[in-house]
């Protein structure tokens, strides 16, 4: 049995197979899966907000969609992880309480599948928007992501 | 950046001071509702990370309810309640003579019951804003989630996420009866909002 590394909010993680990765309770936020299918490596991001407007000189770049998928990848590409074998897992945006307009989840979830587009990772599954949370755990052996909720059950992906 | 972090000590003691009125307000409400006696601890001010305020609200995923309400008018920004289990029960059994202990067994009437609880502790905080200020401030109608701690937190850390990570808030203790029950208020005024009700009381403008 590996560990299970706990990934907090406007946080990211590494973890290679046998340890697994953790998030809790998403709200808004989008919790973010990528897999190296050959290495058994899977990186972990939970971004609160979507973009930073091009604010980049700032010490929160985890908090930011823009900012933290791009980040993640190049983090697992140092780890020796190579971008043709990357594919993504996405769950979260949900809308908590309702909202004018365009709520920050779907926004956050806009962004998040923005990136991913322009890294040319493929989005292999999500579960995202309605109006409650949930916690994450992605498993890097073979990049499963289980989805728990308080009372709507459970998923895997 | 203005951050809750940067508030003086003055500063600090005005808002206590709001949520030391608000909370009496609040209890004598509550008072009335439970026809019962309230008793109220001294409220303790914080300011603090989303992560922290999840660990002291019993760990990201303990269930809560949040009780959100914005503040429109003069000042702008949220107040969120967060209530546990054990209070909402007690609150749905008194008011509409139920006998409920657990949140899956709460009607779409009582889910009701309790937005009209949040309106009423909401315009306690807000009555002691406006009463010490003079400020114009309304209530737009509370919503209501019940889910895990950490997502409930997710909507003010994402509302003020661009400005830091710090939430305000308010925890209280109402001693009813036999029941003590533990109320946490994030109580969050937008920074010019924030400036303005200090401005109204003379107190500093809100500096970096």
């Amino acid at each position: 049995m590996g560990k299970l590394v706990i990934v907090g909010i406007s946080d990211q993680k590494i973890a290679i197979s046998p340890d697994s990765l953790i998030t809790y309770a998403l709200g808004s936020c989008v919790g973010i899966c990528i897999h190296d299918t050959l290495k058994q490596i899977g990186g972990l991001a939970h971004v609160l907000l979507p973009e930073t407007f091009g604010d980049n000189n700032r010490n929160d770049i985890y908090k930011f969609a823009d900012l933290a998928v791009k980040e993640l990848v190049h983090n697992m590409e140092i780890q020796g992880c190579a971008r043709l074998h990357l594919t993504a897992k996405i769950a979260g945006g949900a809308n908590m309480f309702i909202t004018t307009g365009t709520s920050i989840g779907e926004r956050n979830v806009a962004v998040v599948k923005k990136e991913l587009k322009r890294l040319n990772i493929r989005l292999l599954a999500e579960d995202t928007g309605a109006n409650y949370g949930r916690t994450v755990e992605f498993n890097p052996f073979d990049g499963k992501m289980i989805i728990k909720t308080a009372g709507k059950g459970n998923k895997i992906f | 950046m203005e951050s809750y972090q940067n508030l003086n000590e003055l500063q600090l003691s005005v808002l206590s001071e709001i949520g030391n009125i608000g909370a009496g307000n609040a209890a004598t409400s509550l008072a009335h509702i439970l026809a019962d006696k309230v008793m109220m601890s001294v409220p303790q001010l914080q300011i603090i990370d989303v992560s922290s305020m999840a660990s002291i609200l019993g760990g990201p995923e303990n269930e809560l309810a949040g009780i959100l309400v914005n503040m429109t008018g003069d000042v702008q920004g949220l107040l969120l309640f967060l209530l546990d289990e054990k209070f909402i029960c007690l609150l749905v059994n008194v008011l509409m003579e139920e006998e409920i202990d657990d949140f899956d067994q709460i009607s779409e009437l009582s889910m009701s019951a309790i937005m009209e609880i949040g309106n009423i502790l909401a315009g306690s905080y807000i009555s002691a804003i406006s009463t010490m200020t003079g400020l114009n401030i309304g209530l737009s109608t509370p919503q209501i989630a019940i889910d895990m701690a950490g997502a409930i937190l997710s909507y003010p850390a994402a509302q003020f996420g661009a400005m830091g990570d710090d939430l305000l808030f308010i925890e209280e203790d109402f001693l009813s009866g036999q029941s003590s029950i533990k109320s946490h208020l994030l109580i969050m005024p937008e920074p010019k909002s924030l400036r303005l009700i200090m401005e109204s009381l003379g107190v500093n403008g809100w500096e970096n």
